[in-house]
């Protein structure tokens, strides 16, 4: 059948391109994560300061990057990134042109906002933890250092995974605008082929396809590893005769 | 340390520092193109380019002695990634005009084609007022008659143009106030919108839509005069930066070269049917 | 900064404003009656309706709304039987593309959102109003709805937020919202940062109100948990 022929591995199959766009999505979802991770225990931490000035700054940026539509802010990264980047070269005394790649702009834009929603995950991870466990902490002299990393950091990992996973999926599916900067992710490809093939509809289905089994399979890592963390944390089935 | 020995050493140490204002050895180079808008450029089934252009390119870069390497990108935003250093050259159809050249620099054309309307064959625009005719525009030109003809016969139509040409601004200018004007992103979208009656008519270079109707079935054919001339500026170049006039003049010894010994024109033939190189 | 570019620009894209509105209140609205349909199938207990209500779920949150919006607008387009149909007229216009595909995709996050609510509802009470002898409409109306409402409401807000910020992907199928106008203004000055700038303000604004309806709308409905004036205790 041609359409089996179109999306296959042969000659005129778009199959290996649409697998490898696949990947680059997997790719730029991860890095923006990865950005967004940090940008969000640094919002969090100000929001949780209690400082007024940080707290300010902290929630100017959740509103911001919350409240702008994300294809606004990846154009601004993309477009005006370059320029950002190329006068802090020349300040520094390079004088050519310092690039922005399409995959940095993409996984930056993808990570500033995912940074937001992540913010709040953390917020609320650490609101969360039971007060009673930073007390005894500081009660039996632990350092605040130490005890940061020996009970805030787990206890939040544990508790913001289900969070975290919908902010993976959330940027899963910001990816897809990322087709705009011509970053050859899986969006994009489609479109590539559908207009290249003028078989839209298939082509469109397919990528949707693909979307989809990236989202449940995610849904299914995300569920293990909540179910790991938790697994030697007291359950409802617990006390039963 | 004598004096004279700090100074010159500091002078030494400080002009690592110094901008290099020496003209680039452009060894290599990064074009751009759509790869969506044959038979100019289009992306094949493996993910490679193909068409006019990057032949084209093949051979301008070898006579250039540069090494050359085409990356698709889309046709909004190529000007402003142009400037900011993400490619070094757009090769993509690129008409050299006025407005264009206050941000970017040009190389000598490489080709000259003429643009037309397009519409369904069975559509009652069809065979419009000036139809097979071909008129002289210069920039900014009103009155003329057979343009005149077209605003009356389009009124009240949607007209599909692709967003940042040539073309965009000439639909804006002349029928902007009459007709519903429609942007999209690339060529082949507004051809699909055509084909299926989502829009009344389309703009578009000449060249590109005589290969499209052949993809559309041929349910889609020219109507009005095609309009040629200095609106559409000196031709299609390559769009370099402003400051890298090395870099274009080195282009612009391939161009002569490569229409001086009809390469130009075996490739159009080839690719278009019919021969684009630019009148002088 | 060019003040007086600055203010051209904000006159240019104020005037898309309404079309935005437009999309936005129109996806809201059938995609919130679309949403309600949608969750009486999901928990209706007819395990063929829950399926197909699972179904479309998984599908509409599981895909990006870009490559649901392509389809809607490019692949329903490409069929012949569907050009010559009575749903050509409305598929043709690109606005009725774009509110039909957010309203698909709003509908498949507002049913979960309502489901939720719908679980928060205490079963005691449901009991409570069967023992009385409540009817089904009667329940629904009187107890389930309002309850199920008011929990839903803060993470319906959030989507309602989602559904402004995504009527912005319209402009990529030719709707003159917005963010197109933005785009066709860069292309026209290649003035980005100040174009882009201006277009950000515009959807902060339209989000902040949007916030602020549902903060006043939450705080009318929850007037059962505050504090009891001095006078009225004991």
């Amino acid at each position: 059948m041609a359409t089996l022929e179109l999306i296959g591995f042969g000659s005129t199959g778009w199959g290996a391109l649409l697998l490898l766009a696949t990947l680059i999505t997997l790719a730029v979802t991860a890095s923006a994560l990865a950005i967004g991770a940090v940008l969000g225990a640094t919002i969090s931490a100000a929001k949780l300061s209690g400082k007024a000035s940080l707290v300010a700054l902290g929630n100017v940026y959740t509103t911001v990057f919350r409240g702008v539509p994300e294809l606004l802010i990846i154009y601004l990264i993309y477009f005006g990134g370059s320029s950002a980047v190329t006068s802090i070269g020349k300040a520094m005394g390079y004088e050519g042109f310092l690039g922005l790649p399409s995959f940095l702009a993409g996984a930056l834009a993808v990570g500033i906002i995912s940074g937001a929603y992540q913010a709040e995950v953390f917020r609320g991870a650490y609101l969360a933890i039971s007060k009673g466990e930073l007390e005894a902490a500081s009660a039996i002299g632990m350092h605040r250092g130490v005890r940061f990393r020996r009970i805030i950091i787990p206890q939040v990992l544990r508790l913001a995974i289900p969070g975290l996973g919908n902010v993976w999926q959330l940027s899963l599916k910001d990816s897809a605008l990322i087709s705009v900067t011509g970053l050859a992710e899986l969006m994009r490809t489609s479109q590539v082929a559908a207009g290249s093939t003028r078989q839209y509809f298939l082509f469109f289905i397919v990528g949707g396809i693909l979307y989809l089994i990236l989202t449940s399979l995610s849904d299914r890592v995300f569920n293990g590893a909540e179910r790991r963390a938790n697994r030697s944390m007291p359950t409802a089935a617990m006390g039963k005769a | 340390m004598k004096f004279s020995a700090l100074l010159l050493s500091s002078a030494f140490a400080l002009s690592a520092f110094a901008a290099p204002v020496a003209a680039k050895d452009w060894k290599t180079a990064t074009i751009t193109l759509e790869g969506a808008y044959a038979p100019w450029n289009m992306t094949n089934a493996d993910g490679t380019l193909g068409g006019f252009e990057p032949e084209l390119a093949k051979v301008l870069c070898e006579r250039a002695k540069i090494e050359c390497k085409l990356v698709a990108s889309d046709w909004d935003g190529m000007i402003p990634a142009l400037n900011a250093g993400k490619f070094d050259v757009i090769m993509d159809a690129l008409s050299i005009t006025e407005d264009r050249k206050k941000v970017i620099g040009f190389t000598i054309p490489y080709a000259a084609t003429p643009a037309a309307f397009a519409t369904a064959k069975d559509s009652p625009l069809a065979n419009a007022a000036g139809t097979g005719a071909t008129i002289k525009m210069t920039p900014g030109q009103t009155g003329v008659k057979e343009v005149d003809a077209l605003k009356e016969a389009f009124k009240g139509k949607t007209i599909g143009i692709q967003a940042a040409t040539v073309y965009a601004k000439f639909v804006y200018d002349n029928f902007g106030d009459i007709a519903e004007i429609r942007e999209y992103k690339t060529g082949a979208d507004r051809d699909l919108d055509l084909q299926n009656g989502r829009i009344d008519l389309g703009f578009d270079d000449a060249v590109y839509f005589a290969n499209a109707f052949q993809s559309a079935n041929d349910t889609l054919a020219f109507t009005g005069p095609e309009i040629v001339g200095s609106i559409w500026g000196e031709g299609e170049g390559l769009g370099i930066r402003q400051a890298d006039t090395d870099l274009r003049d080195k282009f612009n010894e391939a161009i002569k070269s490569a229409l001086a010994d009809g390469t130009v024109k075996n490739l159009s033939m080839k690719w278009f049917k019919v021969d684009v190189s630019p009148q002088n | 900064m060019d003040f007086a570019f600055l203010a051209q620009t904000m006159t240019t894209l104020l005037k898309a404003v309404p079309m935005t509105l437009a999309l936005f209140s129109l996806s809201v609205f059938f995609g919130g009656l679309l949403a309600l349909l949608i969750v009486w199938m999901r928990v209706g207990g007819n395990p063929v309706l829950s399926a197909i209500a699972k179904g479309y779920i998984f599908v509409f949150r599981g895909s990006p709304l870009l490559i649901q919006m392509f389809l809607v607008f490019y692949g329903l387009g490409q069929f012949g039987f569907i050009r010559y149909s009575f749903l050509w007229p409305f598929l043709r216009e690109p606005f009725v593309c774009a509110v039909l595909s957010l309203a698909l995709c709003t509908a498949g996050y507002s049913a979960e959102i309502f489901r939720g609510g719908i679980r928060a509802v205490s079963p005691r009470e449901i009991e409570a109003a069967r023992s009385i002898g409540m009817s089904g409409a009667l329940l629904v109306r009187r107890i389930l709805a309002p309850i199920a409402f008011r929990h839903a409401l803060p993470a319906y807000s959030t989507e309602i937020v989602l559904m402004m910020k995504s009527t912005a992907l319209a402009s990529l199928v030719t709707v003159w919202e917005v963010t197109g106008v933005a785009q066709r203004l860069i292309s026209q000055t290649y003035r980005t940062m100040e174009v882009f700038l201006c277009a950000a303000i515009i959807y902060l604004v339209l989000n902040f109100i949007i916030l602020q309806a549902m903060s006043l709308l939450e705080y009318s409905l929850s007037r059962h948990r505050r504090a009891i004036p001095p006078a009225l205790k004991a």
